[in-house]
């Protein structure tokens, strides 16, 4: 209970500081603009295909899974830049100091701080996912809510996967930028892990480990409306991972300090 | 209240506070004086759970800030040197979102955040943005965030420093205050202030107690080893000697200037050299001008204690050792 509403104390402040500022509204406004025109692009391909023919052209569900392929890059781009603040400018000003000596516990403030970023990218999905809704009344056949209700849960973890390791990286620096750019750096080597395997049939075993942990890979499927119980588990074990980093970083930094 | 064992933090090979111990007794005002880099903040960090201790304990209300680290921080307020606020909050919400954190109960948050804005005096800036305000008003508004949940023990991180006159002498009031209800820790470079404000002293240099009393009793301890200023009409050489033939007298220097001589006398311990050097210039058939005792400051025995030259370090560690005996008695004393 107490936990709970520490933690709730910290969501409400980190959701202060992004809406307090132009941050969240930068954020969401260029979100919204791109997952606009990705929509544009992926409707006018699909107008394009069915003008070429009655061959195979691909499905309005289909569309909104190659959308969201697009959108999750732009997630890429995004997120590290509302992840880098979260330690980085607490250490910075001192205000770990505050937070460390209040009777809350670092996990209480890491999880708080997680989901206070978290609750943004849910903001930003949905905002995004507005776009779509004229469909179900327009469309001459409505895309299936199931895949693409799966997909957009398939983003909100990949979402998480990022901001967890983002807050990891932010704990480790007192510099935002230094925070943003490693973020964006590890989180891109991560998406693009999966190169390592589909490139080659005959990649060692290895690599092919290396590549199943690739975001893609566990990406992919749940854009195809598939919930495969591993794909979730993956995703919320970095998710978890990230978190019990964290939280042992802001610890041994105070035993080094 | 607070009890200090043993106290030792290093930082890699640098050890910044090295076996420090001290007590303070609840309802006191201790003042924390040392140079820059002494350990004060260290000590305050450990104190506050923000840094664990390399060796040693301490405790606070009871409960070891190692062991127990949220019932401890429950009890303490603590203002770091630079106070810790979100500059992008306004007053009244960045003292919200204190009250939440520190646990402080619903139904009473808003009374406790109306007092503390209250009694830091910064109900005139309450709903502007922190990072607007002036360094006083910033100082003050960290003031009232460790006020907030009216913790037992206030451990505050040089209060006054960036404020200006009129500001200290406020503060200073509103911690003398809050003594007697609160047990307070405060750090501090200004001399004065302690003497104002304290009801004893820790005097610390290179992470070591190096001296620890009541501030009337540091400085008059030190009196009591005591120099004398004697100016006198005559000749220099001749007076210097026989001065210096004067029972009890350790030390002599002389200054000549327009045939006045100014001597400063160095008596040995417990020795009162009034009467006797008075005698013994007059029976010269000199003029005595002037007589006076010279006490030392509390900078004075600040500098004494804290400078850092082996010459002096002896004298430190040689008054040091009566100096607990005194704290321990004055600390008896007071409660």
């Amino acid at each position: 209970m107490n936990a709970l509403s520490n933690v709730g104390a910290i969501v409400q402040k980190e959701l202060r500081h992004y809406f307090g500022g132009p941050i969240a509204y930068v954020a969401l406004v260029i979100w919204t603009f791109l997952f606009g025109y990705f929509f544009i692009a992926v409707t006018s391909y699909l107008v394009r295909a069915a003008s070429m023919g009655p061959g195979r052209s691909p499905s309005l569900t289909e569309a909104i899974a190659a959308l969201f392929g697009n959108v999750a890059i732009v997630a890429l781009f995004i997120l590290p830049v509302l992840t880098m603040r979260l330690f980085a400018e607490e250490k910075r000003q001192g205000t770990i100091e505050l937070l460390a000596t209040a009777p809350i516990t670092d996990l209480q403030i890491v999880v708080g701080k997680f989901l206070g970023a978290w609750a943004l990218f849910a903001l930003m999905l949905a905002a995004g996912f507005l776009n779509l809704v004229p469909l179900w009344k327009l469309a001459s056949a409505a895309p299936e809510w199931r895949p693409v209700t799966v997909a957009v849960l398939g983003l909100l973890l990949l979402g998480g996967a990022f901001i967890s390791m983002g807050m990891f990286v932010s704990s480790l620096t007192k510099n935002q930028v230094i925070a943003g750019v490693v973020t964006f750096g590890l989180a891109l080597i991560l998406w693009l892990l999966d190169w390592l395997v589909s490139s080659d049939p005959t990649t060692s075993p290895a690599l092919r480990l290396l590549g199943y942990l690739g975001f893609n890979t566990h990406l992919e499927t749940l854009l195809k409306g598939v919930v495969d119980l591993k794909d979730v588990v993956f995703f919320l074990s970095v998710i978890v991972a990230g978190i019990f980093l964290t939280q042992r970083s802001l610890e041994s930094q105070r035993w080094r300090a | 209240m607070i009890e200090v064992l043993n106290l030792t933090k290093r930082y890699g090979r640098a050890t910044a506070v090295d076996g420090i111990s001290f007590k303070v007794e609840r309802g006191e005002i201790l003042g924390f004086l040392g140079p820059n880099g002494a350990g004060k903040t260290t000590t305050m960090r450990i104190l506050s759970c923000y840094l664990p201790p390399t060796e040693g304990q301490a405790f606070v209300a009871g409960y070891n800030v190692f062991e127990d680290p949220l019932e401890v921080k429950r009890r303490v307020g603590y203002i770091p040197e630079t106070p810790p606020l979100y500059p992008d909050m306004d007053v009244q919400s960045f003292l919200d979102f204190c009250s939440k954190i520190k646990g402080v109960p619903k139904r009473e948050r808003k009374a406790k955040i109306d007092d503390s804005i209250q009694k830091a005096r910064i109900g005139d800036v309450r709903r502007k943005q922190i990072g607007r305000l002036s360094k006083g008003y910033r100082q003050r508004v960290g003031l009232a965030q460790a006020i907030l949940a009216n913790p037992d023990v206030l451990i505050l991180d040089e209060p006054t420093a960036g404020l200006d006159p009129k500001q200290i002498i406020e503060t200073r009031e509103l911690i003398k205050s809050l003594g007697g209800s609160h047990t307070i820790i405060l750090s501090t470079h200004i001399l004065p202030e302690v003497e104002m404000t304290c009801g004893r002293v820790v005097i610390i240099a290179k992470g070591r107690v190096v001296a620890e009393d009541t501030p009337k009793n540091l400085t008059h301890r030190l009196k009591g080893a005591s120099s004398l200023r004697l100016e006198v009409r005559g000749d220099e050489p001749a007076l210097r000697e026989a001065v210096g033939q004067v029972m009890g007298v350790a030390a002599v220097k002389t200054e000549a200037h327009d045939g006045v001589v100014s001597l400063h006398v160095d008596a040995e311990p417990g020795r009162d050299l009034r009467a006797e050097l008075a005698r013994c210039v007059v029976q010269k058939g000199y003029d005595l001008l002037a007589l006076q005792p010279v006490g030392m400051s509390l900078e004075d025995i600040f500098l004494h204690l804290t400078t850092a030259d082996a010459a002096t370090s002896g004298a430190a560690a040689a008054a040091a050792s009566p100096a607990e005996a005194g704290g321990a008695a004055s600390t008896e004393a007071q409660a």
